[in-house]
């Protein structure tokens, strides 16, 4: 039996209910129960999502990467469908990231954007994640596309590093306008502190169901494309 | 390496004697560099000098990189190529030696006309500018080979190829930038030497990683 097929029954049954749970008692947790920050009033409480967000944008894009050397290494179509499924996850995360990042800065920085070498970080991964999901796309038809796509994922995160080092030294030769602020990490009440375990919890559960759920999608798709094949020979 | 060897020199031969890529090239990185300086007032462009030169260089790279690999589709040359008896990844590095000897002219071309239409001074320290050009001509021509290998054999290939390399290229344009600026400005290697070895740092992994992975691109 395979490792799919152990996990199916428990992660079709289990996954969906958890992640609901869990995202509503997080949502309780963010908006009910912990008390507002001091200075920054109610808008710090998009933290518990928006730091969320990364985690599961980083992990779906290494996950995309080691699947796609894996790929590249055995050829076995499972490790393409992870890959896949990892990117569209990552950039999900990503995006929302990105949209919920500004909304805090706006009243906090009083800017919605600013070169820091974190949100510049963010950014260029998401283009580069966001052009694998177009490649595969342009390359729908054509059968090599799988292991294009999985030259981007791996040459992309080998280029992280490199991204990271030249950001840093970018912004650190010029002053920085603003600074983040010494406190954001500070979570000064033990809420806060259980608020964001909560909420990584769900971020959690939910980015293994959509993993999951796109999985799926992607290998049911191959396996439809398999039978049409057959029935084109049939007739 | 015999092998490269040939298939450089075949490429050298056909480019000496249609001189299809260069002539192009040259023209286009003469034809972006003025439009900046129309966008840009001349005065204005003369001190954004660095950003001015990678920009052109790349996008002028991004229209001629692919054309290495199109020379190949006539005639299913492409094919013969790949039934030789030879290490596939001889193919990248002789792709990547005939980029970097066409655009490293195309750029050589460009520091002059830096030179000649917006003053910058390139004679007053040619060696650490040289230096620069050819950290940033390396690794552009082996990231930018790599994907042209991949691009060409899309529908959507003129679309593709700067969506795939640009993103990538990002602290490629930083460093290469900051270390023409500080070289440019009369600094010396060691004033921009961390920039330099981010630059050399990229330089080897892509380099490496192109040779490596091409042969999986190369699959059939």
């Amino acid at each position: 039996m395979s490792l799919r097929s152990r996990v199916a029954p428990f992660a079709d049954r289990v996954l969906p209910p958890a992640a609901t749970l869990a995202m509503l008692v997080a949502l309780w947790c963010v908006f009910v129960y912990v008390p507002n920050e001091q200075t920054m009033g109610p808008v710090q409480r998009i933290f518990y999502f928006h730091v969320n967000c990364w985690w599961a944008a980083y992990l779906g894009f290494f996950v995309a990467a080691a699947a796609s050397g894996a790929y590249l290494w055995r050829g076995r179509p499972e490790h393409d469908w992870l890959a896949q499924a990892g990117v569209e996850v990552g950039v999900l995360f990503c995006t929302m990231g990105l949209v919920t990042g500004p909304i805090w800065a706006r009243p906090i920085w009083g800017t919605w954007w600013t070169w820091d070498p974190r949100l510049t970080m963010a950014v260029i991964l998401w283009t580069i994640f966001s052009v694998y999901l177009v490649l595969r796309s342009a390359g729908r038809e054509d059968p090599e596309i799988t292991r294009y796509a999985a030259v981007l994922a791996v040459v992309g995160i080998l280029d992280i590093p490199l991204i990271m080092i030249s950001v840093r030294l970018w912004r650190g030769m010029h002053p920085s306008v603003i600074s983040a602020p010494a406190n954001k990490g500070g979570l000064e009440d033990p809420r806060m502190v259980t608020a964001l375990l909560v909420s990584l919890v769900a971020f959690a559960l939910l980015f293994v169901w959509l993993l999951w759920l796109r999985y799926e999608g992607l290998r049911l798709r191959s396996e439809v494309q398999v039978l049409e094949d057959r029935l084109g020979e049939l007739a | 390496m015999n092998a490269a060897w040939r298939i450089l020199h075949k490429d050298l031969v056909l480019e000496l004697r249609t001189r299809e890529a260069l002539s192009g090239l040259v023209v286009l990185v003469m034809l972006i560099l003025l439009t900046f300086a129309f966008a840009m007032d001349p005065e204005g462009a003369a001190s954004a000098a660095p950003a001015v030169q990678w920009v052109t260089f790349i996008f002028a790279g991004l229209m001629a990189i692919q054309r290495a690999f199109l020379v190949e589709r006539e005639n299913g040359a492409w094919y013969g190529l790949l039934l030789c008896p030879i290490d596939r990844s001889a193919i990248f590095v002789a792709k990547m030696a005939s980029n970097v000897i066409v655009l490293g002219i195309a750029q050589l071309v460009l520091l002059g006309l830096l030179a000649v239409l917006l003053g910058v001074p390139v004679h007053a320290a040619p060696l650490p500018i040289l230096l620069v050009n050819f950290l940033g001509l390396i690794g552009f021509s082996a990231l930018a080979t790599l994907f042209a290998a991949i691009s060409v054999r899309l529908r959507a290939r003129e679309m593709m190829l700067p969506l795939l390399v640009l993103p990538l290229l990002v602290p490629l344009v930083i460093c290469a930038v900051q270390a023409s600026r500080i070289v440019m400005n009369g600094g010396t290697i060691a004033n921009a030497a961390a920039w330099i070895r981010v630059l050399a740092t990229f330089d080897v992994i892509f380099s490496v990683a192109g040779w490596m992975i091409f042969e999986q691109l190369v699959h059939e």
